[in-house]
């Protein structure tokens, strides 16, 4: 996986985007534009990081999860 | 025969919606519609560790800025297994210090290949020939090309389709042979009488009413 290990911590890419959710509810758009990744990254990454359940999903938008949040403190 | 329909797949065509895909690369899997929105060029080649391919894969990167500039990203493709695409691109660093900045996906069941019709078993039936397929924000097929396994690419005509199609896009015209940017266009061809009549009257360029070229 890109965005988290096999251990289930984010990657850098991955803290990249988690650190980017932490002001709040962002479309792939506009975490691409503040991280600096290509918007297809994010686009897959954002599947990663929420299928390992550190970030959550509001229809086109994603917020830090309770334990994406812990990770990145 | 039918063997060699189950290895050859769907051959897509222009202007058709590209097949969807679902596929592990160097950077994690991504789905076709991961790239909606931007301009996509899908390539194949048939080897990693091959000696056309790494020339290719080097002359990719370098074109890789430019392609940027016009919204354009990058995405290869082999019958080869990611640690393998890993081990290439790192390789590929080390002796040459050029970076493989796009992902490559590693496509061991051949999922993709037969969906865009990129094994050609005259060619070989294990490896994808050389595939470019271009395409758009809307994800449909603008551009297919084909290169046999002896010949590499050439990236300045891959950049000057990038360049027409977009200009056509933006503008409502076609581009004539070796067309540049900067160079005059070619106005739609008029589809009535009156409008052949009025066409030379227009102020363009004109050889004659169903050909005439204008200055963007």
């Amino acid at each position: 996986m890109a965005c988290v290990s096999p251990d289930g911590k984010p990657t850098e890419s991955g803290t990249k985007m988690l650190r980017a959710l932490q002001t709040g509810l962002k479309s792939p758009e506009e975490i691409a534009k503040n991280t600096g990744l290509p918007l297809f990254r994010v686009r897959s990454g954002l599947r990663e990081l929420t299928q390992a359940g550190l970030a959550d999903q509001k229809e086109d938008s994603y917020t830090l999860s309770e334990k994406g949040a812990g990770l990145i403190k | 025969m039918e063997e060699i329909k189950e290895q050859v797949g769907h051959m897509p065509r222009i202007g058709e919606l590209a097949p969807a895909f679902e596929a592990v690369t160097t950077h994690g899997v991504l789905k076709l519609e991961d790239f909606k929105g931007s301009w996509l060029i899908l390539f194949s080649h048939p080897a990693d560790f091959t000696p056309v391919c790494t020339t290719e894969f080097i002359a990719f990167s370098e074109i890789h800025p430019e392609l940027q500039k016009r919204g354009v990203e990058l995405l290869g493709l082999s019958v080869d297994s990611v640690s393998s695409h890993i081990a290439w691109a790192r390789n590929v660093e080390e002796k040459t210090k050029v970076k493989i900045p796009f992902p490559i996906i590693a496509d061991l069941n051949k999922e993709v290949s037969l969906a865009y019709g990129m094994i050609h078993p005259g060619q070989s039936k294990t490896e994808t020939v050389r595939c470019v397929f271009i395409i758009d924000p809307n994800q449909k097929i603008r551009t297919i090309l084909y290169y046999p396994l002896t010949t590499g690419r050439n990236m300045d005509e891959i950049l000057r389709i990038i360049d027409a199609l977009q200009t056509t896009d933006k503008n409502g015209v076609a581009t004539p042979a070796n067309w540049r940017p900067g160079d005059k266009v070619v106005v739609p061809p008029p589809n009535t009488q009156e409008m052949a009549e009025e066409r030379l009257k227009q102020g363009y360029e004109c050889v004659d009413w169903y050909l005439c070229k204008k200055k963007l």
